[in-house]
């Protein structure tokens, strides 16, 4: 791959160019800065500045209590932000040692796969969009919103959702959701099927990504890589299969890997991912049929907020409400670590509790943090114009890069 | 490879690092030892390279702050047996005067920037690391802000008081 000159000093023939691609560069779908040093087109090598919009998020965790951390964990990968808040959730719920209802599992489950969905379509269409295509990414961006207008159904609003509570959903999910929910699985796969045929086997499209900033699994590994970076390198790792959660482990479904992890082994795998995230949500509603309807949280009342009315008329709910707001149930003293599969590979929480009602120390394991180190040392080499592709089908998400 | 205990698994790391680890406990299920920062890269090493552990997935490093305590600060460690499904985390206690640990970038080119967001929000200095400077906070920021010694609010404000709210 890399094969020109050796470069002398102080000759003007060969001096290399400085490059600062970033912070705010249209090609680069977020606060990305690297400085590359360039022989013509080619990348001899890069640095890569991170933190442009660090809020310090596990700094502002250690001071509020955890139903309030919720709202921060949306604010990570925004792209798909129910997987953080389901992941948060259950964090606490394993902290507290809270089980959930088979019906707020399943509820949980298609929630998350949706939000799997919205955000492999955001990845792929873009990536579609980087090599040329701008029509796949059109096809496919109406059912992002099709899937916001669910959330907005189930928790009344969008992007950042802070969807769910500590043991369950603040509501029952409505016949509207449920509708737009059959809906959509039953008109995405025609759509997601004409996108595969505008990509799979397009030759522009294939030459622009086969080969490009191909990974092996042993460097995919010793990176620390997850997700389904990790899995178009070969390697057959998701949470959701290794260390079930959420009933996980009562569905069926496969996990797809590539073979080279390049770019197009990455495009091919999310894809195969949107599939088997359908299949999951098609499973998850027929076992909430057989589930009772009006079961939509767990029976814990320390942490669980009370209904409205009931805060107003009943004074059990209205000491609850103030105990849980006011963060005065004792937790246990303990650590916790628990991951999701997020859109973008493990998802962790490190939870140390003292007891308090804040934690003493939240750490988040962002898979788009792990996964971007690479980028710079893996650009050497390559064009510029390969560099911008391999961006974007790394699917980093500024705010889980700088939490 | 089937799944290996928490049991097997101490068993066999004490019988290659006799009398330098301690179990801290294995709270939901996950195994956590202590150990010194002198003997905390070969147990990595072990951990890693051994056949039947193979601890090959760094899944994060962090540290925590315990100002009450005689060593302030903890380095943490979680690795990840892919082969054996099975996690482990690893405590070393630092003083906060001397806050030096061997780098593990020696073995995970991932460690890389774990270590520098270590080091940026604890200070803990990685020795032999590559390229240690600050990851998320700015280049000339003086202190080490996940330290519990920072408030996360300006102590100077009045605005938000207790007593303006009759606490």
């Amino acid at each position: 791959m890399n094969n020109h000159p050796v470069y002398t000093d102080n000759d003007p023939q060969t001096e290399l160019s400085t490059l600062n691609l970033g912070p705010t560069h249209p090609a680069t779908h977020g606060v990305f800065q690297n400085v590359l040093q360039l022989d013509g087109e080619r990348i001899v090598s890069g640095v890569s500045t991170i933190g442009y919009i660090h809020r310090a998020f596990e700094k502002i965790a250690e001071h509020r209590p955890f139903y309030q951390i919720t709202p921060l964990t949306d604010r990570l990968n925004y792209c798909s932000s129910p997987i953080n808040n389901m992941g948060w959730h259950m964090t606490v719920e394993k902290l507290l040692g809270i089980t959930t209802p088979k019906r707020v599992d399943y509820l949980r489950i298609i929630v998350m796969e949706l939000a799997r969905i919205s955000d492999h379509i955001i990845c792929n269409g873009v990536l579609g969009v980087d090599t040329g295509a701008i029509s796949g990414f059109m096809y496919l961006m109406i059912y992002r919103e099709h899937i916001y207008e669910i959330y907005e159904e189930v928790c009344g609003s969008r992007l950042t959702t802070n969807i769910g509570r500590i043991g369950g959903f603040e509501r029952n999910f409505n016949a509207i959701a449920f509708r737009k929910l059959r809906q959509f699985v039953k008109d995405f796969p025609a759509v997601l099927k004409e996108f595969e045929a505008l990509f799979n086997r397009n030759r522009i499209f294939i030459d622009r990504t086969k080969d490009v900033a191909a990974v092996t699994a042993e460097q995919a590994l010793s990176y620390s890589w997850s997700g389904p970076l990790l899995r178009a390198a070969g390697v057959d790792y998701d949470v959701r299969a290794m260390n079930p959660y959420c009933s996980y482990d009562e569905f069926d479904f496969e996990v797809p890997v590539g073979t080279n992890g390049d770019v197009f082994n990455r495009f091919l795998v999310r894809n195969e991912e949107m599939w088997q995230s359908l299949r999951l949500i098609e499973q998850a509603l027929a076992k909430l049929e057989k589930e009772p309807t009006d079961i939509f949280h767990a029976d814990v009342p320390d942490f669980y907020l009370p209904p409205k009315e009931e805060v107003y008329n009943n004074m059990e709910a209205l000491i609850y409400h103030f105990k849980i707001v006011m963060g005065e149930v004792p937790t246990p003293t303990t650590e916790v670590y628990h991951s999701v599969e997020g859109a973008n590979g493990e998802l962790g929480f490190y939870l140390v509790n003292d007891g308090g009602r804040s934690p003493y120390r939240l750490h988040f394991r962002r898979p788009s943090f792990i996964n971007y180190q690479m980028y710079a040392p893996m650009s050497r080499g390559m064009l510029l114009s390969d560099a911008i592709i391999n961006m974007s089908s790394l699917n980093v998400i500024a705010g889980e890069l700088d939490a | 490879m089937g799944k290996i205990t928490n049991e097997e698994l101490l068993n066999k790391i004490n019988d290659k690092f006799p009398g330098q680890l301690t179990v801290i406990g294995e709270p939901f299920g996950l195994l956590t030892l202590e150990t010194g920062r002198e003997q905390i890269i070969d147990i990595l090493t072990y951990l890693k390279n051994d056949p039947t552990l193979q601890f090959i997935f760094l899944t994060d490093i962090t540290a925590i702050h315990y100002p009450e305590a005689e060593k302030q600060i903890v380095v943490i460690y979680h690795l990840h047996s892919l082969v054996n499904n099975v996690r482990i985390r690893l405590k070393v206690f630092l003083n906060i005067d001397d806050v030096h640990i061997p780098t593990a970038t020696v073995l995970w080119d991932g460690a890389n920037w774990m270590e520098r967001e270590t080091y940026d929000f604890f200070g803990v200095l990685f020795d032999g690391h590559p390229d240690l400077r600050r990851i998320l906070n700015v280049d000339d920021m003086m202190v080490f802000p996940m330290r519990k010694e920072h408030p996360l609010e300006d102590p100077n404000r009045v605005d938000k008081k207790d007593y303006f709210f009759g606490r």
